[in-house]
């Protein structure tokens, strides 16, 4: 049976994680790859890894990043953020991403999803959504979210779960989906959400945004019906491992890896 | 030590399959040489790209005729994903519709898109997999039910079920690893399949080279 995955992003600027957290056994917490492997040890499934450097020299930085992963770690990992193009595309493809992940650049221009899914397959295409909810939760029509870009600072009027469906239309091969609202509050995920783009797309949804406990992680999954899970400070913090997460879920029914 | 060559047909990175390979002990050197790919005392078919681009390319580029020549001599061969579909006659990936693009033909059959019997496809994410050929060599050590990393929309469907060494469920059953003499192939990523991948690269290595490694059961 395919598993339910759990995702790890790193946040990288420069080439280094941001805010790196020294486990014991890591030589260094600030190099992303470096950390990406302890993950791989953990058990985690994948890695995402997340640009968000500011400078335009950012993309070679990034591709270096990409082929030392290439070299180091066994499991498939993403890399997002700053893509404009599909020769940038490329260069990452190049370099060794299994995945590519599209947030702004997509919604700028919605062919760069069909460009990418047709140069390197859909499985390669991540549309990374952020959503923000409109209106006040359990209101009626309140069951809707927007679209915001450029790091969630700019919102775009257009509808989160219609976006999803152009974006799986055109060739993205899986949704990562944040919720903005629950982002960095350790609520857990926005349950409604989730589960309305999951039940709108054909292809795979991995939940991000607002994990603080195991049961969130085993609600993004059951009552979400996201195929994926991501978190980010729970594991970088330590708050969690990535095998005390599997364990949970395992226990509570969900289909997991746990031969690591 | 010989080196075992990972063929480069220029449509993607091969530097995980090497990385995997190293790993596991192996001499490796990656190259788009068809001199080099026939000589070689083992070869890594790796998997990028979609069958009939890279079925064309094999072919325009003498790199099909190396590997035949290598699979003849009984040399072993490690098809991955793609590089296992290609081992069939035909596969419909990028071939105009109703139509086939050519594979290598090693064994009968064809490549066709994954029918999930209305679950998502791509097939992405760690899957398990159950053994057809208790004996295989590829999956020595390995439990049953263990888990790999796959990414795919197109399966293996050979006619004959016994070069089928284990299979994997994903609305219907297909093929996850071929195994016939010393070909084979597996349809999901040893090398991004963490410790479990690792182990199934060991044994291709173990069989590439005649090494036999202790401690291990079957």
């Amino acid at each position: 049976m395919l598993t339910k995955r759990v995702i790890p992003c790193l946040d990288v600027k420069e080439g280094r994680v941001v805010k790196g957290v020294n486990f014991e056994g890591l030589r260094d917490a600030g190099d992303p790859v470096e950390l990406a492997r302890f993950y791989d040890e953990q058990g985690a499934d994948e890695v995402v890894f997340l640009d968000i450097t500011a400078t335009s020299d950012r993309r070679k930085t990034t591709v270096d990043l990409a082929s030392r992963a290439a070299e180091r770690i066994s499991i498939p990992y993403t890399v997002g953020g700053g893509f404009r193009d599909v020769a940038g595309m490329r260069a990452m493809i190049a370099a060794g991403a299994d995945k590519l992940s599209l947030n702004s650049a997509a919604v700028a221009d919605p062919s760069l999803l069909s460009a990418a899914a047709a140069a390197f397959g859909s499985q390669a295409v991540v549309c990374a959504i952020d959503a923000k909810r409109v209106g006040v939760p359990g209101a009626p029509g309140a069951d809707r979210w927007e679209v915001y870009t450029a790091g969630g600072r700019k919102a775009t009027g257009i509808d989160a779960v219609r976006w999803a469906e152009e974006a799986a239309a055109r060739g993205a091969g899986e949704i990562l989906l944040t919720s903005m609202d629950r982002d960095g509050t350790k609520d857990g995920f926005d349950i409604a959400l989730t589960r309305a783009v999951s039940r709108a797309v054909p292809i795979p949804v991995i939940a991000s945004g607002g994990v603080g406990t195991l049961e969130h992680f085993a609600e993004g999954i059951i009552e979400g019906e996201a195929d994926a899970v991501l978190a980010a400070s729970v594991f970088h913090f330590g708050t969690f491992t990535v095998r005390e997460v599997k364990e949970y879920l395992d226990a509570q029914g969900v289909a997991v890896r746990m031969d690591f | 030590m010989k080196p075992i060559v990972v063929v480069d047909y220029h449509k993607g990175n091969l530097m995980s399959v090497k990385r995997g390979l190293e790993a596991a002990g192996a001499y490796v050197r990656v190259s788009d040489d068809p001199r080099e790919i026939a000589s070689a005392c083992a070869v890594v078919l790796p998997g990028v790209g979609s069958f009939a681009d890279a079925a064309s390319f094999l072919w325009e580029s003498g790199q099909a005729d190396a590997l035949l020549s290598s699979i003849e001599a009984q040399k072993p061969f490690l098809g991955i994903c793609l590089g296992m579909q290609l081992l069939l006659e035909r596969g419909r990936e990028g071939a105009p519709r109703n139509e086939f693009a050519t594979g290598l033909g090693v064994l009968k059959g064809s490549c066709e898109r994954l029918d999930a019997r209305g679950l998502k496809v791509p097939h992405v994410g760690w899957d398990d997999v159950s053994f057809a050929n208790p004996s295989s060599r590829l999956f020595r050590g390995i439990p049953e039910g263990s888990h790999f990393y796959f990414t795919h929309s197109y399966v293996a469907c050979p006619d004959e079920d016994g070069v089928v060494s284990c299979r994997c469920e994903y609305g219907v059953s297909f093929p996850a690893a071929f195994e016939l003499d010393a070909v084979f192939g597996c349809q999901f990523h040893p090398e991004k399949s963490s410790h479990r991948g690792h182990e199934v690269l060991c044994n291709f290595v173990d069989v590439a080279y005649g090494r036999t490694r202790k401690g291990l059961l079957r």
